[in-house]
């Protein structure tokens, strides 16, 4: 009934590397599942290099077109190089929710550690990135073009700070959503558990409401495991926009 | 570029949403919890007491990171050596064999209207060659024809002379002979009548001289 509980980390095999507990558990077990489902994506997908695509094949080809879209239009035509870094990160985010929206798996999206160091690799690639391109003349990122040198004080310690808060928005940002909305499911569910258990044949007819809610929700959901995907990818590209261009 | 700022605001909107959402939806599951925890669920029981959010227990951080590097690398590698440049070959492939039916279409169309050029040409030179024939055997036509009429007209006209002629003739030759038969009748009527003998010459004095008479 408890409706954290589908987030409880369960390790499947104990490792212990240097002192460090990096047992398999069942969040590294769909991280493999989406990487070999991905691969597999592509790989089959792609094997019969047909001229006219079948159903596997036109999936795999909208997914590479969507994300090379993207990269061409928020990131410009400079970041052709980084494509297949924004693919892996969309594919694996989006992956991660779809695999979540299946009964009984792990969403390893909805955990911070998670999304964290993904974002945080994000801002690690965009700056070593800008730094490399431009040397120190990227610091000229914090002080705007135009802005009066008198306000330097006050705009460059919030630049600074709004550009150190980008993982941290970015990831709060996908992990908040792909919890709030198991955990919703999960309630809801409960609602229909509890009715059910609480008030017999009334209850029964009574929980048909929160099921009908949570069907919506689901819905819902996969809208969300999608628009959050999409979201997380296209930050990446403006941010490697911004490597790039410096404004 | 107002695409991208609509772009923004989604962000910004869905990242509000979902942290509000989130705040929520953890304060209803807090209460859930705290009613079902009564029930038997020792074992999980047990560690959710330590924290509450299983997300915020520092013990699963290091295999969640390790897991999640090992993936996403193994994932980046194989996507960007082997799954990625298979895709884009076979899309460029495509697209280089519809850019090569595309032309070998356009250069076909231009063949054809080149051929539809000449048959459209032959035909035209056929139709003026044909009609510069019909008109030069209808002025042939219409010169022979001339030729024929102006020589039956020819023809006609010495027919007609020639017929004058032989009637004026026999005329003249009638006319001679009424002459000396009428000398003679004259003369014989005379002798008989008047008894009187006029003789050849005298009458046809008299007879030329009445004929005279009468034809003007």
């Amino acid at each position: 009934m408890d409706p954290l509980h589908q987030f409880q980390i369960n390790p499947i095999l104990q490792i212990v590397i240097a002192g460090y507990d990096v047992s398999f558990t069942n969040s590294a077990f769909f991280m493999v599942v989406a990487v070999a489902l991905i691969y597999a994506l592509l790989v089959f997908g792609m094997s019969g290099r047909a001229l006219v695509p079948g159903r596997l094949q036109s999936l795999a080809e909208i997914f590479y077109e969507f994300v090379a879209n993207m990269v061409r239009d928020n990131a410009g035509h400079d970041a052709r190089p980084y494509f297949p870094f924004v693919f892996a990160i969309f594919m694996f985010v989006l992956f991660g929710n779809l695999v979540g929206m299946i009964p009984f798996t792990f969403t390893f999206t909805s955990h911070i550690i998670v999304t964290f160091t993904l974002a945080a690799t994000v801002f690690v690639f965009v700056t070593v990135l800008a730094l490399m391109k431009h040397g120190l003349h990227f610091f000229s990122f914090f002080m705007p073009h135009g802005a009066p040198v008198a306000l330097a004080p006050i705009l460059i310690p919030i630049e600074v700070i709004s550009y150190l808060m980008r993982p941290v928005s970015l990831s709060i940002r996908l992990f908040a959503n792909m919890m709030a909305g198991h955990t919703m499911l999960k309630v809801f569910a409960g609602f229909t558990v509890m009715m059910i258990s609480g008030l017999g044949a009334v209850g029964f007819l009574a929980g048909l409401v929160p099921l009908a809610i949570n069907i919506a929700l689901t819905g819902f959901e996969f809208l969300v495991a999608f628009l959050q995907a999409y979201v997380f990818s296209i930050l990446t590209c403006l941010y490697i926009r911004d490597a790039l261009e410096l404004h | 570029m107002p695409n991208l700022l609509a772009k923004r605001r989604l962000v910004r909107w869905s990242g509000a949403a979902g942290a509000s959402l989130a705040t929520l939806t953890v304060l209803a599951g807090n209460v859930l919890a705290a009613t079902a925890e009564h029930a038997p669920d020792a074992a999980h029981g047990g560690e959710h007491a330590a924290g509450g959010l299983p997300q915020l227990n520092p013990a699963t951080f290091p295999t969640q990171i390790f897991w999640l590097a090992l993936t996403f690398i193994t994932l980046y590698y194989l996507l960007s050596k082997k799954a990625l440049p298979r895709v884009a070959e076979v899309l460029e492939e495509r697209q280089e064999r519809i850019s090569r039916d595309l032309s070998k279409a356009a250069s076909l169309k231009e063949e054809a209207e080149a051929a539809m050029a000449q048959v459209d040409q032959s035909l035209a030179g056929a139709r003026s060659e044909a009609q510069a024939l019909i008109a030069q055997v209808a002025a042939e036509i219409d010169a022979n024809n001339h030729a024929r009429q102006a020589q039956l007209n020819a023809e006609n006209a010495e027919r007609l002379r020639s017929a004058e002629a032989n009637i004026a003739a026999a005329k003249e030759q009638a006319i001679a002979n009424v002459r000396s038969i009428s000398a003679d009748i004259a003369r014989d009527v005379a002798g008989r009548l008047a008894g009187l003998n006029v003789d050849a010459a005298q009458a046809d004095a008299a007879v030329a001289a009445v004929i005279e008479e009468r034809r003007s």
